[in-house]
Formats: C-alpha cells, sequence, structure tokens
C-alpha cells in the first residue's frame, strides 16, 4: 500500500514536470482556446491537453519514436494515476498507401502503442485496440505535413474518466 | 427476375453468317483486339443501332430506349463506333422488312442493328438482328423478354450478344458492380455499400452509411457479397445476401479480419486476420466453418485472390518498407514472389481467364494500376497518376475497373474502367465519390 502511494506521487510529479513540456510543444491540433489551467485533473481534457493523446510515425513503420516514447510514458502515468479510465488505442496510417495494407499498418501502429503502455505499468484489460486505416485522416492536405499528422495512434478515453 | 431466351427460326442462319462476317472481319479485329494496342490507335468498327420499332406507344419509348443503352455500352467498350441516329437515312419502321443497305452503306456503316420491342401479357419482349451491311447478311439474332422494369436488362444482353458476335470474345454488359459510396467531408467520410449496372445505372445503397464498409466483393452467383464492416468497433468480415438482405459476420474471431474474397466455387472465404503485429492469410469454409491457416509470418500477409481454377493464391506480403505480391498453392504450400520491379506492389487480382493478374503500384509518390503474367514476367503499367488502386475485372477479362483518388481537400475517389491493352480509360459516373469497385461475373 505504502508503495503504491509512493509510485503515485511519483507518477503525480512526473505528469505535472511533463504536462508544461506539452503545453510550450502545442503538440494538440485538435483543441483549442482553453489553456491547460482550465481542465480538471483525471478529465479527458486533462489527458488531451496535459498528457498528449496522440503519437505520429514515420512512413511504413510502426517504430515508436522518442517523442513518441515521451508521450507514452506520460500516457501510462495519467492511467495509473486514474486507474478507473479505460482506453481505446486508434490505428492509423497516411493516405498513400493501398486500402487493406493500410488497415494492417495502422493495427501494428495500435499494437504497438498499446503494447508499450503495457510494458509501462497500465493494465492491458483497460486498453482496447481499432485499427482505421488510411479511412480518418486529420489533415487534409496532399503533402508531407499532412501525411504525417495523419500516421498516427490517438489514445481515447472510453470511460472512468473524471467529467468536466 | 426471370430472362426468356426464345430461339427464333428466323435467325438459325446466324452462326454461318457470323463465320462469314468474321473471317471478312479480321483484319479489323486482330488491330483491334490484339493486346498491345497503343492509346488512340484503334479503330473502332462504324455500327449503326436503330430505334427498336416499338407495336405500342410504351413499347415504342422502351425501343428508342433499348437502342440508346446498346449503343452507349458498344461506344464505351471502345471496339465500336455507334454512328449518330440524326445520320441515318432510312428510318427503320417495319422490323419484318430488310433494311435498304445502299443508305447504310452510304453512312459509313458496316454493320446495322434492327430491333423490335412489344409488351406481351405483361413482359416486354425485344428481338433484334444484327447486320452485316457488306454481304446483307445476318449475323446475329435473339429475342429477350422481361418484366418492363427490366428493360435495361435487354439492352445489356443484347449488347453483349453483338459483342461477341463482332469480337469472338464474350461481352461483359450484363453484369453489375458492387461499390463503395463515399459522401461527407475527407476527414468524415460516409461509406455505404452500394450496387449498379456496369454503366453506372440502377445505384442502390446497401447500407445505411453509419458502419464504416470496405472492400466489398461478389460472390460467384452475383448473390452475396463479402466485405469488411467495421460494426460497433469490431471490424470484422461480413456475408451479405442481395436478395434476402441478410448479414452475416464470416466467424467469430479474437481480432479484426479484413480483405474477403471469394473462392472461385464460392464454398469459402479467404481472408487476413490481424493477430498483434502480423496480418496472416485464412480460409474459411462457408459450410463447415472449419478454419485454415495458410500464411504464418510475422509480415503484412492481405489481399489474398485465387486463381480461376482455385488451385493457388495471389496475395502481398509487406512491412518495413516493403510489399510485394507473391503466390502460393491453395493449401499454402509454395510461396514464391513474383513481382520483381521497382517499386511496392499490392492488391493482386487474378483475371477470370487466369491468363493475368492485375495490381496496384505505388513508387515516387504515384500509383498505377498493371497487369503481369501469373509467373511475374510481362509487366505492364495501364494507367499511372497521383492515386489509382484497387483493380477489377470485367468476366471477359477484357476490361478493368479501379478507383482514382483525386488530391485537394474537396478532392475524392471515382471509378474508372480501361481496356486491358491500357487504351480506352473511360469514367464510370457514380452519383457520389465512390471507390473499392468488384465487377460481377454475367448475371445470365
Amino acid at each position: 500500500m505504502l508503495r503504491r502511494l509512493a509510485d503515485l506521487k511519483i507518477a503525480v510529479i512526473c505528469c505535472c514536470f511533463l504536462a508544461l513540456a506539452a503545453c510550450s510543444k502545442k503538440n494538440q491540433p485538435d483543441l483549442e482556446g482553453d489553456g491547460a489551467g482550465t481542465a480538471v485533473p483525471g478529465s479527458e481534457k486533462d489527458f488531451a491537453i496535459n498528457v498528449g493523446d496522440r503519437i505520429y510515425f514515420i512512413v511504413d513503420t510502426s517504430t515508436l519514436t522518442p517523442e513518441a516514447q515521451e508521450t507514452l510514458r506520460r500516457q501510462a502515468a495519467w492511467l495509473r494515476q486514474y486507474p478507473n479510465v479505460t482506453v481505446q488505442v486508434e490505428g492509423h496510417a497516411d493516405e498513400r498507401g493501398t486500402r487493406e495494407y493500410n488497415i494492417s499498418l495502422s493495427a501494428r501502429r495500435a499494437t504497438a502503442t498499446r503494447e508499450f503502455l503495457i510494458a509501462q505499468g497500465v493494465q492491458g484489460n483497460r486498453i482496447s485496440s481499432i485499427a482505421y486505416g488510411k479511412e480518418r485522416p486529420v489533415a487534409l492536405c496532399d503533402a508531407e505535413q499532412c501525411y504525417s499528422q495523419n500516421r498516427r495512434a490517438v489514445t481515447v478515453i472510453t470511460g472512468g474518466a473524471v467529467s468536466g | 427476375m426471370t430472362l426468356k431466351r426464345v430461339p427464333d427460326p428466323r435467325f438459325l442462319t446466324a452462326a454461318l453468317a457470323a463465320l462469314i462476317w468474321l473471317a471478312l472481319l479480321s483484319p479489323a479485329r486482330s488491330q483491334g483486339l490484339e493486346v498491345d494496342i497503343n492509346k488512340g490507335q484503334i479503330d473502332p468498327l462504324p455500327i449503326a443501332i436503330t430505334a427498336f420499332v416499338g407495336t405500342s406507344q410504351d413499347s415504342a419509348q422502351a425501343g428508342a430506349d433499348i437502342a440508346g443503352v446498346i449503343a452507349n455500352n458498344l461506344g464505351r467498350s471502345g471496339y465500336f463506333r455507334p454512328l449518330p441516329p440524326e445520320s441515318f437515312i432510312e428510318q427503320i419502321s417495319n422490323f419484318d422488312q430488310e433494311p435498304r443497305f445502299g443508305d447504310w452503306r452510304q453512312i459509313q456503316a458496316k454493320a446495322l442493328v434492327t430491333g423490335q420491342a412489344m409488351m406481351e401479357g405483361g413482359r416486354l419482349k425485344a428481338q433484334f438482328i444484327l447486320w452485316d451491311v457488306g454481304s446483307q447478311q445476318k449475323l446475329a439474332g435473339f429475342e429477350f423478354a422481361t418484366s418492363p422494369s427490366n428493360w435495361r436488362r435487354l439492352a445489356h444482353l443484347i449488347s453483349d450478344k453483338i459483342y461477341e458476335t463482332m469480337t469472338g470474345v464474350p461481352g461483359y454488359f450484363d453484369t453489375r458492380i458492387v461499390f463503395v459510396s463515399e459522401s461527407g467531408p475527407k476527414d468524415k467520410r460516409i461509406k455505404k455499400l452500394a450496387i449498379m449496372d456496369q454503366d453506372g445505372f440502377n445505384v442502390r445503397t446497401l447500407t445505411d452509411g453509419r458502419q464504416l464498409v470496405l472492400t466489398p466483393r461478389f460472390s460467384p452467383n452475383s448473390l452475396e457479397i463479402t466485405y469488411m464492416d467495421f460494426g460497433t468497433g469490431a471490424p470484422r468480415v461480413y456475408l451479405y445476401n442481395i436478395e434476402t438482405k441478410q448479414r452475416e459476420i464470416v466467424g467469430e474471431f479474437p481480432n479484426m479480419s479484413f480483405s474477403p474474397r471469394f473462392s472461385p466455387d464460392g464454398q469459402r472465404v479467404i481472408m487476413s486476420m490481424q493477430e498483434g503485429g502480423a496480418a496472416n492469410i485464412f480460409v474459411m469454409d462457408l459450410r463447415s466453418r472449419r478454419m485454415q491457416q495458410l500464411t504464418n509470418s510475422d509480415a503484412i500477409n492481405t489481399a489474398p485472390s485465387y486463381s480461376p481454377d482455385g488451385s493457388q493464391i495471389a496475395f502481398e506480403v509487406g512491412g518495413d518498407n516493403s510489399q510485394q505480391i507473391y503466390v502460393m498453392n491453395a493449401d499454402g504450400s509454395n510461396p514464391r514472389r513474383i513481382s520483381s520491379g521497382s517499386g511496392r506492389y499490392a492488391t493482386p487480382v487474378w483475371s477470370p481467364d487466369g491468363k493475368y493478374i492485375a495490381f496496384t503500384k505505388q513508387g515516387g509518390g504515384r500509383f498505377a494500376i498493371g497487369v503481369m503474367n501469373p509467373d511475374g514476367n510481362g509487366e505492364r503499367i495501364l494507367t499511372e497518376g497521383f492515386h489509382n488502386e484497387g483493380p477489377t475485372w470485367a468476366p471477359n477479362s477484357r476490361v478493368i475497373m479501379f478507383f482514382r483518388d483525386e488530391p485537394g481537400e474537396s478532392g475524392g475517389p471515382r471509378l474508372y474502367s480501361v481496356d486491358v491493352s491500357g487504351y480506352n480509360e473511360q469514367l464510370v459516373k457514380t452519383p457520389s465519390f465512390a471507390s473499392d469497385p468488384a465487377w460481377s461475373p454475367l448475371l445470365n
């Protein structure tokens, strides 16, 4: 019990520290306006703004870049802090591949993401995954600056978050 | 629906005449049908397709419409040049009377189609004769009947008879396309299964768009479709029965199944199943529901397609910046790579005659559709550009349909067809954006 509390403390400190880094990097393209301060701790917004809900991949790989691993460590810490939260990892590919292949490639990305979170101490039964292939791009231009945003894995909260 | 084909003794000379015609035409034919045609160099056959004479007001309208559909089919094939009806000197008003061949020679018609449409016991009946204008011989003549609402099928069946008589190759007009109809913005696309005649008419949607659906393919009897459906969060391979509208999952698997296709006998569905980072190919027997694993590797093994005799399977193997086409025996033994050019090769589809494998090729940021022999030799690119993907074969192995995506936020995919020679690329008009086409076998 004591050890778990200690872990939690470290996680909270870690989280706060990294939250600043996350904000300064502005890696939350989907959310506008609200500053980090307005998110209720443990809420979906808190996760998206202060932790970072997505990671990006190099073309045709499912390798987790150092930056992606950093984001996933923050995600894992947050998920350990809020043990009632369940998530679904969505794997995505850019549009510059064939449909069936991209389905499988995005499944690889979701798998690599999920396995990393599990290795970081999040229980596997809290994390489902789904592969969307190239079906759900978020950036729509026909250039690498958009394709690179679409090659992603997004950790979506499916339940257990604090409301607000 | 039922379609009745009644042999007519008047037309018994047709077979013999067809042989004569084909002998006469053979230089033009070989020029038109050689695989090695360069774009724009074909010399399509000038053909006059006259409005079918109606015996009543209803059937007169149907007769004119039937002629229009036939002209559109034959024109789009690239092997025929339907002459404009305004140029016709003789107006056919009596189907039983011989045409005035001089009038047709004068407008350079090489072939002439005359027909008659009538209502008989609530059914629409159409008869036609295909004439060789030069020799004044009947080349073919048939009679078809159906319910009046199916009049387009009469026109497609007649088009198939004309095409086959003139080219020696079976037609492909009495067929359907199943595809994915797309609407809404690019980042929130709504995708519905849809089906239409090969000429883009009679479009109807089969699903409501609430679930993401991909890669539909026909069963050999054209009554069922297998496709990938995301359902409510568990993407799986499904079967859809077109007549009963019943939807059924193919097997209860723990993981995502995708990229399905029927075996040539319709008894099995071959597909990929994802397990962790690997996708492997499985085949399910639809009667016993027994599943057999055919590949076993850490790679992405997907897009399986049977050879028409069912003995072999073409598929793609990918991962780590490589994507290549392989062929293996139907039991999974002896996999060997057949693609050898530079670039990535995907979506292999065996032609119904077994002579080719069509594919998507990716390289230099561009996407092409091509064909190669099943041993990997003889690669030819048919069309190339920003994004071309997902070939499917007409049942006569002469025409390939695929989808072409456009760049731009408001751009989207559309369907195109192209002759296996690479000549005669045509847009297939659809009411909305469309992707993932699959051609049915001949319906009749």
